[in-house]
């Protein structure tokens, strides 16, 4: 593999994505090195949730390098292997397991054993309580544990899918609009639980809320059709001509 | 009492009871109850062993499956070949090797593939690895490919039809048209004695309940909200690392395995085996006693099935015409009004039950759905 790869996280080189004839991802490049977190904004239709779909496994590039931690090409495998290897992701539209409530959501999140033998004879261990309840703590979801998760308001099912990530102990999050239809205080608090995250693991935040991205304070890419526009500090990229005028000065 | 204890105790109650009725009072007894009824009820068991299997892959893992009499019927042939050695030479042509079909149809000796089935044992143990095979063989194909939805539903109702046609024809081996029939003993008790149609009604009704404590218990594990979470939303089990296709794979041989101990508990108690068990309407009643008992709830197909069937028993005494137009009506007031089933009225859950799927759509919501995607 390229020489550039080594010393990465995440490693994306000239991946299209091409939907009947419309190019969603055009030769789209990113480097992620570990321990980052880096915010990706861009208008809508730009490619950002594209871009977290193959890197999933969900879609498969036209063309182009995807690789994880410097040598596995994430495009040979499917979700659950690139689950597997650590690499979490929160959609944009929260999806949690309605029915079951956050206990057991947080309990299905938890990083173990995926295996149908494994969950036939599953006990839930004190180790196992012990993380859910501390999951539940740091997503201010105590009290609503025993609650069906379809029943949250939206808020709370972003904190919940958050904290689902949290359960799986990855390696790399992939944030898609954490903050859409939060108020001001939960969008604020999500920015501290995301740079307390970001301690420990590396993360991608896609991002409208500038206010949001702001607070993050780390480098940002802007996507604009399907490529990156400009790359830098919140305040490089706010001042790039050529996003003033395709995204911010709209 | 528990929901669990008390589903339990009125399948086994009820059985014994008849069982009680029927060998302990006389035949002028008011309260007698006659071998006639007692077959009937291990019938519906039969059924409702059947409807508990459709429901745990429909109800708990979403695949509304229109082909589970398949195996339902394959069990059922087992035990049926195990039967048809029984007679030995006590059939009409008198072979002591050969069913009657056999010598009918100039066959010279049996057929390798009936080997073995004149020991209990085998013959059982083949009702329940053959449906197995094959629901492994079947599930595995279409679950990895993704195949899902009404896609899935019709393969399903292909497979069983491919069966029916299959087990029609003579040179099968399996009795043709006519089936395997004739019976005469099972494990050396005779099959129009009173004792052994009592007995093979208690042996249903203890099946029925070790099987339903099983669902249960897999349906309340972890690996249980695995399952609903494929229900609902498979693909999102996908991106925390679950591979549905395993689970469903899992769940599906478990059901067709249910599925074919009902057929073998039903065939000594109507006392044949034909193709037509494999008629793709008889996947679609099944689906309808889940529908009606109510779906995702264990004990609501096992009650579905009781009364369908006695209500088809009724009717189809009555007014044979007219079934199938009272089922279609039942299956369509069912959906509309009562879209959680009879179950689904009462608040029969336990702490810690798997959560019930949400209310299908209606038309118009569907319709709404479809313009925004
Ligand atoms: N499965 C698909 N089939 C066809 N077109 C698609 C598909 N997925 C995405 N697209 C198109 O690709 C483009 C990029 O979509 P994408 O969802 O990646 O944008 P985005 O940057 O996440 O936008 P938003 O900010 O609105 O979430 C859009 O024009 C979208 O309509
Ligand atoms: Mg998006």
């Amino acid at each position: 593999m390229s020489s550039m790869s080594n010393g990465t996280l995440l490693y994306l080189d000239n991946v299209s994505v091409t939907f009947d004839g419309f190019r969603a991802l055009n030769a789209l490049s990113l480097v992620l090195t570990p321990g980052e977190m880096r915010a990706v904004i861009g208008p809508n239709g730009a490619g950002k949730t594209t871009m977290m779909d193959v890197i999933t496994g969900k879609t498969r590039p036209n063309t182009g390098d995807v690789l994880f931690g410097g040598s596995t090409d994430l495009t040979r495998l499917d979700e659950p292997a690139i689950a597997g290897l650590g690499i979490g992701r929160k959609f944009q539209k929260p999806t949690v397991f309605e029915p079951h409530t956050v206990w057991d959501n947080l309990l299905l999140a938890l990083a173990g054993d995926r295996g149908p033998r494994f969950t036939l004879f599953a006990k839930e261990t004190a180790e196992e309580r012990r993380k859910i309840e501390s999951i539940l703590e740091t997503t201010r979801l105590t009290d609503q544990r025993n609650r069906r998760s379809g029943d949250l308001s939206h808020g709370q099912k972003q904190w919940l899918e958050i904290g689902m990530l949290l359960a799986q102990e990855p390696q790399l999050l992939l944030v898609d609009e954490p903050v859409a239809g939060m108020t001001d205080s939960e969008t604020e608090q999500t920015a501290v639980l995301l740079r307390e995250i970001n301690k420990t693991r590396s993360v991608v935040v896609v991002e409208h809320d500038m206010g949001f991205v702001r607070a993050l304070g780390v480098k940002v890419t802007v996507l604009h059709e399907g490529s990156v526009l400009s790359e830098g500090s919140i305040d490089h990229v706010s001042e790039d001509p050529r996003v003033v005028e395709v995204y911010l000065g709209r | 009492m528990k929901a669990s204890a008390l589903t339990v105790f009125l399948v086994m109650g009820i059985s014994v009871l008849m069982v009680v009725l029927n060998l302990g009072t006389a035949a002028s007894s008011p309260v007698h109850v006659s071998t006639f009824m007692v077959s009937l009820a291990g019938k519906y068991l039969s059924y409702a062993i059947l409807a508990l299997s459709v429901d745990l892959v429909w109800g708990f893992v979403g695949i509304l499956t229109l082909g589970h009499a398949a195996f339902f019927a394959l069990g059922g042939y087992a035990m049926g070949m195990y039967l048809m050695r029984q007679i030995g030479a006590r059939g009409v042509y008198a072979n002591p090797i050969l069913p009657d079909f056999m010598v009918f149809l100039n066959y010279k000796e049996l057929p390798w593939f009936w080997y073995g089935f004149n020991w209990f044992g085998f013959a059982m143990l083949m009702a329940v690895v053959v449906p197995a095979i094959l629901a492994a063989v079947f599930g595995y194909l279409a679950f990895r490919s993704r195949v899902t939805g009404v896609y899935l539903s019709i393969i399903t109702q292909a497979l069983t039809y491919a069966l029916l046609l299959a087990f029609f024809r003579n040179d099968m081996g399996f009795g043709g048209n006519n089936g395997l029939t004739d019976f005469k003993e099972l494990l050396g008790f005779s099959l129009s004695a009173e004792t052994t149609r009592c007995g093979l009604l208690v042996v249903t009704a203890i099946a029925l309940s070790l099987l339903y404590l099983l669902a249960r218990a897999v349906t309340r594990s972890r690996f249980g909200k695995v399952m609903i979470a494929v229900r609902d939303a498979e693909s999102r089990t996908r991106f925390i690392g679950y591979r549905p296709e395993q689970y469903k794979l899992v769940v599906w041989v478990l059901s067709a395995v249910m599925a074919a101990i009902g057929g073998a508990l039903y065939v000594p108690q109507v006392g044949i085996i034909n193709p037509g068990e494999f008629a793709p309407a008889n996947s679609i009643e099944a689906v309808i006693w889940v529908a009606v008992g109510g779906r995702g709830t264990l004990a609501g197909p096992i009650l579905g099935a009781v009364l369908v069937n006695f209500g088809k028993t009724i009717l189809t005494g009555a007014l044979p015409e007219v079934w199938l137009f009272a089922l279609g009506a039942l299956f369509i007031v069912v959906t509309l009004f009562l879209p959680r089933g009879l179950l689904g009225l009462m608040p029969v859950r336990e702490k810690g039950d798997p959560p019930l799927p949400a209310d299908p759509p209606t038309p118009a919501e569907s319709a709404a759905k479809e313009a925004v995607s």
